[in-house]
């Protein structure tokens, strides 16, 4: 297929806050963190390796998941459990680490990156904890290390709303990159890379040993799944591909270069509720009460670690998801509005839509400062045609999505549930008239298919 | 507006689990979703914000797109009737005329398919949807202006009833709600809604001298038998077409009798305008039905030898009858038509095309534009069901390669 795709589908949902390209000071990002099973869908049996008081080294394993152990989950930092979060029916929530000033390392000895074997590669990969970043198509979830995967995916762009810009967040890190590569060509013959086709990248340009592909579009054209399907589709549950990001490109480098777990990461504090947003350094895991403290005045707002497509809300004091590379910040929509002024009759310019329906006059183009305000209820799919045209893909999501909620298997698989994960409908999401939950749909056929 | 939403928030423990008006709950809830959009925020997971739209505003825009052909059709019930009875009058009557006949209608309509709406709610314990917002428009203005109020109330409640609760409601109907309606009386209380004396409100004054009150379609016929070409025929036969335009003109204004919103095809081409500009109506569905009318009657022309309504020239198909109004605001509704954009090229050609094919060669039925649009709901599902295969054999074909 042709290695410059323009993809005429997507939308772009422009926000308020941005994040500057600087690093915030005086910012002290290094007190908890915490490991989180909600964060790995595939998880059958999350179960704490390690007990409260227990001292930790980063790269310590503290979680796995009972049906496959060989993955270790480790701590991002040096420091003590103090504390287990468990919810109903003793559901693991969390395993909270209490950093130390300086953290310390686990060591795990490494050879020369082309002396080292797939196998021994792999074995350190797994218990360093850098394996989760490896996801698997079909059904998104950590990579089962048993599988021979086809070929491996890096997006090397985010095209998300407000995303973290990879040039300014991993400025530096090409070596390591270059080596995470290095060393995922031993699972599989060919890594893709796929870049942004409007950019050039001082990141990525010089990176070798791989296959590139330029993707020019609104989002999802920065998501790893449009550019599979336009690259070398995924086309049967046995048709296994990995995804990795560039953040975890770089830790696998580090792993093989230097010979630690190192879960550092710059991340993008974002959104209309951000005061100067811009980036912070911390570790994967973080707690976000400091930078909530000094970033975020108002009081009626939501955190989100993530991205407003497909990140997830978390208290103030809550912590950064595993995969998430930001924190946006939103206000919370969460009064009513009269028909006639702000409601559903009146004419609006202060909220998006993708659609044109009557008074909706804000326009697509300005940035906006949006809540978390559902702006209608749940109702009926009663609107045709519109998710086809935020899904770069040759893909019908209403008939896929209809065949997951009848269990319809068959159909999901002919219709294309195993090139899907949720980020890859989450703007049908974003634009569904009649607020349906679309990717907790997605979800849900993603584990019927894999259970079953 | 606080005080009003907290008057509002005081009344709904009594409607709320062990409340005194429990079961009205979702009556309740449609009355105050109505004034006031909630204050729901998005969930935990998933998208952190949503689109401005929602389906009350799509439902509205409809509504919008409707009122040139609603307040075009108010005026032209009292301008028929003055034609017809040769009274002069002035605009300000013709409307009043029109208010006085058609505003009950709409009136029964709304209240009547409501009511069954809300009867559903409250037993199936569901919230009352917006779709009937449109509906309840939709179906005064594919009815003449005579139409006993009792047939409306009828209409409207069967309609809602069994083509759209049974069927589980809104978003999961076959038939186009309106045109069930439509279809019914039709069928059920022909009298009332077909021949030539119906079209036109008379009251108790008398027609003048050579006023048939039949319309276009109904003309073409008679031409037909009388071999002569319909256009001329009806120019000679009707009042309305000895004004100053020609029949054509007329048509496309709708200064010419029939439903009361469904006349004129300038008014249905602003609706189509802005449902178009919206993206409310696919446009490929008003396209290819415009383009399929169009061919059928060009190639009926073909064919026609001496067989005068074959040989009409076939833009007239777009402008008389009830095309423009079916095709605009019927054949696009959603949850009906087809789904697939492909799809919905076909399905938009099929209902062109059987609109001229049932107008021309079936003298039963005038008006081929119902027909052919029910005819097209019945189809869409096996239309897609093909489009979506090809898709199927498409994927399946990639793995292979």
């Amino acid at each position: 297929m042709s290695n410059n795709v323009r993809l005429k589908q997507g939308f772009d949902i422009k926000l308020v806050g941005k994040a500057e390209e600087s690093i915030a000071k005086n910012i002290d990002t290094t007190t908890r963190f915490a490991i989180k099973p909600e964060d790995f869908p595939g998880m059958i049996r999350p179960k704490s390796v390690v007990k409260v008081g227990e001292k930790v080294k980063a790269g310590d394993p503290i979680l796995i998941d009972g049906k496959l152990d060989v993955i270790k989950y480790t701590s991002p930092v040096s420091g003590e459990i103090v504390e287990i979060q468990r919810g109903e029916r003793r559901k693991l929530l969390a395993i909270v680490i209490k950093a130390d000033k300086q953290i310390e390392y686990k060591e795990f000895p490494v050879k020369p990156i082309d002396q080292v074997s797939a196998e021994d590669a792999k074995a350190v990969m797994l218990e360093s904890g850098v394996w989760p970043q490896l996801i698997r198509r079909p059904y998104a979830i950590v990579a089962d290390p048993s599988d021979s995967p086809r070929a491996i995916f890096v997006s090397a762009f985010d095209s998300h709303p407000l995303a973290p810009n990879y040039e300014f967040t991993l400025k530096g890190q090409e070596k390591y990159i270059q080596a995470g590569i290095d060393v995922l060509k031993k699972f599989a013959p060919k890594v893709f890379l796929g870049q942004n086709g409007a950019k050039p990248s001082a990141l990525f340009d010089g990176i070798v040993g791989v296959d590139k592909n330029k993707f020019t579009g609104a989002h999802p054209a920065g998501n790893v799944g449009v550019q599979i399907h336009h690259t070398a589709p995924v086309t049967s549950a046995a048709d296994v591909v990995w995804t990795i990001t560039p953040e975890g490109l770089a830790q696998i480098g580090k792993l093989f270069k230097e010979g630690k777990y190192d879960a550092k990461k710059v991340i993008a504090v974002a959104g209309p509720e951000v005061d100067k947003p811009e980036y912070v350094e911390t570790y994967l895991g973080a707690s976000v009460d400091t930078i909530a403290a000094a970033k975020i005045k108002s009081k009626n707002v939501r955190v989100v670690s993530g991205n407003i497509l497909t990140g997830y809300s978390i208290p103030k004091d809550g912590f950064l998801g595993y995969y998430s590379n930001m924190i946006t910040a939103l206000s919370e929509g969460n009064k009513a509005r009269f028909f006639l002024s702000d409601g559903w009759l009146a004419p609006i310019t202060n909220r998006l839509s993708f659609h044109k329906a009557f008074g909706l006059l804000g326009g697509t183009s300005k940035e906006y400062a949006l809540d978390t305000n559902t702006n209608g209820q749940d109702r009926p799919f009663a609107v045709t045609g519109s998710f086809e045209k935020v899904v770069p893909m040759d893909i019908y999501p209403m008939y896929l999505l209809k065949a997951i909620l009848s269990y319809d298997y068959e159909n999901m698989e002919a219709l294309g549930i195993y090139e899907i994960a949720e980020e890859d409908f989450a703007l049908c999401e974003f634009i569904d008239v009649s607020k349906h939950d679309i990717q907790k749909i997605v979800r849900q056929g993603l584990d019927t298919m894999r259970l079953d | 507006m606080k005080f009003l939403h907290d008057l509002l928030e005081k009344q709904k423990p009594m409607f709320e689990k062990g409340g005194k008006l429990e079961k009205l709950y979702y009556v309740f809830e449609a009355g105050e979703t109505f004034m006031f959009t909630p204050p729901e925020v998005t969930k935990a997971k998933g998208v952190q914000v949503r689109d401005a739209v929602d389906l009350k505003r799509v439902m509205m825009t409809v509504v919008i797109a409707l009122l040139p052909a609603i307040v075009f059709g108010l005026w032209n019930v009292g301008y028929q009737h003055h034609i017809s009875t040769g009274e002069a009058s002035s605009v300000g009557e013709q409307f009043w005329i029109g208010i006085q006949l058609a505003l009950p209608i709409i009136i029964v309509s709304y209240a009547a398919g409501g009511i069954v709406e809300a009867a559903f709610a409250v037993f199936r314990n569901h919230p009352i949807t917006e779709g009937f917002l449109v509906t309840g428009i939709l179906i005064p203005l594919v009815l003449p202006a005579t139409i006993p109020l009792w047939q409306v109330a009828l209409a409207s409640a069967f309609a809602v009833l069994i083509a759209k609760e049974v069927f589980g409601g809104v978003g999961m109907n076959i038939l186009n709600v309106a045109l069930t309606a439509r279809a019914f009386l039709y069928f059920a209380y022909p009298a009332a809604i077909s021949g030539d004396s119906v079209w036109t409100y008379l009251g108790d004054a008398a027609t003048v001298d050579g006023y048939t009150g039949a319309t276009f379609l109904g003309l073409a016929v008679e031409a037909q038998k009388a071999g002569q070409p319909v256009a001329d025929f009806v120019a000679n036969s009707v009042l309305w077409a000895s004004s100053s335009q020609d029949v054509a003109t007329n048509s496309f204004l709708g200064l010419i009798p029939g439903s009361i919103g469904e006349t004129s095809a300038l008014m249905c081409l602003i609706g189509a305008i802005v449902l178009i500009w919206t993206k409310v109506a696919d446009y490929r569905i008003i396209l290819s039905g415009v383009v399929g009318a169009l061919a059928m009657g060009f190639l009926l022309n073909i064919f026609a030898g001496d067989h005068t309504y074959l040989a009409m020239p076939s833009y007239y198909h777009l402008i008389v009858g009830g095309f423009a109004f079916g095709i605009v605001f019927m054949a696009t509704d959603p949850v009906s038509a087809s789904q697939t954009s492909t799809g919905k090229w076909i399905y938009g050609a099929l209902i062109g095309v059987m609109t001229v094919i049932i107008r021309v060669l079936n003298p039963a039925y005038p008006e081929g534009i119902m027909l052919a649009i029910l005819l097209g709901n019945v189809l869409a599902p096996l239309i897609d069901h093909y489009v979506v295969s090809a898709n199927k054999k498409r994927r399946l074909k990639r793995a292979t390669v």
